[in-house]
């Protein structure tokens, strides 16, 4: 071990002994909020994109760790007081300085940020999500997207080179497509196939349009993103085929079986609150005032476990019906189980 | 029914079952509208606030570096007092209540909150929010009548140990920090083989833990940076621990031992409804009149009725709603108890020496299953 990280090691017991109860990021929070008690990021610009979305540059704050292309990253503002979060695709490559993510302005965190103004200090979780490319990179690609489906499609083009890529985009109108210069402009470089699918004025894009599209199809490795039909339309069509099934990148659980809800306990908090069938542990816990353990949202990263004690929950993906045992509590997803009865959570 | 409402000197004999129900549907009422409109100006108002009293503390134990300079000794130890009273009372208090837990912060929440204070968080919630605050002024359940040590109400029963009492509430005063850590121990439990023992060496451990660590901060580290003014800083840190216990202590004395404040017995709280709760809340609890500046430092407990009706709306709406509660407590004529800070010390101080001694009627007054006035 160096003399210097000796000397920096006993610094921070140092600032600890002093900073007791809390811990020296507690007050870097008051001075220096990039290198405090979270991970934050600081907005550094808001660019315009198509009618209603914008490019949030964000300048990542001590601790982040980066991310691979085709992820999404978790931010978190404070509207009228109470923190909301949300997943957004980052566009940027990883090798570039500042982090971009392209917002849909339509809830409540994406209208946040599309009037925030540079400065703005917003939390930040580390990016997650499996939605790659493996290396080496396939011969032959196809992207299926439709709608802000295409920022990660975004996020893997901008920063991974294929040979041949065929890019199938559903939007209203051309208009409306996000990035529709740069990938018209990409297109006409040939560095890939745009084949642009207008709502406007033909019939929603369908996995049975692919095939003639893309005639080709049972080469190419898939990607798809966008509304949970059209993935599941796709799905299907893969399965039927016989086709080495496509990545995915939902925004959304599917919700497939909804049933009677019940009142939930959240025990270690003293709350109890009404959750209805439909809806997720998670965003009653949330609604409740409850500070909920949450990640990707979608079921798939575990962040949001917590134990069942008592009662029956209901995955809102296939029905499943989960049982706490007598004194022997089970772990669930609060973000993709609803109640089924009563039930009580260990928070 | 409560037992309080068959009581002749009772005052709240001319309130019907009906009246009770109807005051708590107003109380339950004027808590809702807060709930709604608790937003961006509340947020705003923990988190500067927070701010303030960490730099406060960063300026003055930078300051107590030089605190040999007598001027730096006085600036230092008086900001040092007034962070450590801010960050126990109106932060720390009201952060553990889950006053600010609806701003879904983890940085500001109550199950993430921790303080300076030797006794840990989780275990001052439950015998602050749990107990007290449920069984508010109810002999023989809520342990906060006298933490067990003194006598302050007539029907406690008087023994030879309470002669003395003036000289425990004394000491207590002095080392509140540790006295509430040993409190929340139930130390008297122990030593009557009531409770667990490894449930009380696993909290004792904890205690210790935490009382070496702020020993630690105060008396070595601060001091060993010191350099040439260790010794003085090590004054300065005493003091402002000493000025933070001697004013949380005197705080809490003036918000349930005052004259005017009813006791309960056991049996009058069986079957108790939402309204009765509330009024049981309103007669247990006494105000502090003052300024601005008293109300901060006092962590809005000068509000004392107001935060034990609504103990988990955020401390910078009491002063908001008192108007509005008093205007209840009016309407429905009972005496909304408040002094100023002087008058309401005094009192409690001299309850606290009138009952070291056995009551002057004893057969007519002893007897715990009926309320009474205390004064």
């Amino acid at each position: 071990m160096s003399v210097r990280s000796v000397i920096g090691q006993a610094g921070v017991r140092l600032a600890q002994a002093v900073a007791t109860p809390l811990v020296p990021e507690d007050y870097l929070d008051v001075f220096a909020p990039l290198h405090g008690s979270s991970l934050r990021a600081r907005v550094v610009a808001v660019l315009p994109e198509t009618g209603d979305a914008v490019t949030v540059v964000l300048h990542p704050g001590h601790g982040w760790a980066g991310h691979t292309p085709g992820q999404f990253v978790r931010l978190g503002v404070d509207v009228e007081g109470v923190r909301h979060w949300r997943s957004y695709s980052i566009t940027s490559r990883p090798d570039e300085r500042h982090l971009t993510i392209t917002v849909r302005v339509q809830g409540t965190v994406s209208h946040y940020l599309a009037q925030s103004t540079r400065g703005t200090i917003v939390e930040l979780q580390q990016a997650m999500g499996e939605f790659g490319i493996q290396s080496p990179a396939p011969a032959k690609a196809l992207f299926v997207t439709a709608g802000s489906g295409i920022t990660p499609v975004m996020g893997l083009l901008r920063a991974v080179r294929l040979a041949d890529a065929v890019i199938v985009h559903s939007a209203r109108t051309a208009q409306t497509v996000i990035f529709g210069g740069e990938l018209r402009a990409m297109a006409a470089a040939g560095d890939l196939t745009l084949i642009e699918h207008h709502t406007a004025h033909a019939p929603r894009l369908v996995a049975a349009d692919l095939p003639r599209l893309v005639p080709d199809i049972s080469q190419r490795c898939a990607w798809v993103s966008g509304p949970n039909s059209l993935i599941d339309g796709i799905e299907q069509l893969y399965t039927d085929q016989g086709w080495a099934p496509p990545t995915i990148e939902r925004f959304r659980a599917r919700v497939a079986d909804v049933g009677q809800g019940g009142s939930v306990e959240f025990a270690r908090s003293g709350i109890s609150a009404d959750a209805p069938g439909d809806s997720a542990l998670l965003d009653v816990g949330e609604a409740a005032g409850v500070l909920m353990p949450s990640g990707c949202r979608m079921g798939i990263c575990f962040g949001c476990v917590l134990p069942l004690a008592e009662g029956s929950v209901r995955d809102l993906r296939d029905g499943t019906v989960t049982t706490a045992g007598h004194d022997e509590p089970v772990l669930i997803q609060t973000c993709i189980n609803a109640a089924a009865g009563p039930c009580s959570l260990n928070i | 029914m409560t037992v309080i409402q068959k009581n002749p000197e009772s005052p709240i004999a001319h309130l019907s079952d009906a009246d009770i129900e109807a005051l708590g549907k107003e109380l339950d009422a004027l808590r809702e509208r807060v709930i709604d409109s608790r937003g961006q100006r509340d947020a705003d108002y923990i988190r500067r606030l927070i701010d303030v009293q960490r730099s406060l503390e960063l300026a003055s134990r930078g300051i107590l570096l030089f605190s040999l300079f007598p001027p730096a000794w006085l600036v230092g130890t008086t900001g040092l007092s007034l962070s450590k009273i801010l960050e126990n009372m109106e932060i720390g208090h009201n952060v553990l209540h889950g006053q600010w837990d609806w701003m879904r912060d983890p940085a500001i929440h109550s199950t993430t909150w921790e303080w300076d204070n030797v006794t840990p968080a989780d275990m001052w919630k439950r015998s602050h929010n749990q107990l007290h605050h449920t069984y508010t002024n109810v002999l023989g359940k809520d342990n906060d009548l006298g933490y067990g040590i003194m006598r302050v109400d007539e029907d406690m029963r008087w023994s030879a140990f309470y002669l003395a009492q003036p000289l425990w509430n004394f000491i207590n005063m002095l080392v509140f920090e540790y006295g509430i850590a040993a409190y929340d121990l139930e130390i008297g439990k122990v030593v009557k083989g009531r409770k667990d023992k490894g449930e009380f060496w696993g909290q004792a451990k904890r205690v210790l833990g935490k009382i070496r660590r702020n020993v630690t901060r105060d008396y070595v580290v601060h001091p060993a940076l010191s350099g040439p003014s260790a010794l003085t800083t090590l004054s300065a840190n005493a003091t402002a621990n000493l000025v933070r216990n001697v004013w949380t202590h005197s705080v809490i004395m003036c918000g349930h031992f005052p004259s005017g404040v009813q006791t309960f017995s056991k049996s009058s709280i069986e079957g108790e409804t939402r309204g009765q709760w509330y009024l049981r809340q309103m007669l247990g609890a006494a105000n502090i009149d003052g300024g601005p500046l008293l109300h901060l430092l006092t962590g809005n407990l000068s509000f004392q009725i107001e935060h034990h009706l609504f103990p988990d709306l955020p401390s910078n709406r009491y002063q908001e709603i008192a108007p509005q509660v008093q205007e209840i407590f009016e309407r429905y004529g009972l005496v909304y108890v408040s002094g100023p800070m002087a008058a309401q010390l005094a009192q409690a101080w001299w309850k606290v020496v009138r009952l070291s001694l056995p009551n002057p009627e004893p057969a007519a007054e002893v007897g715990v299953d009926r309320p009474r006035l205390v004064a």
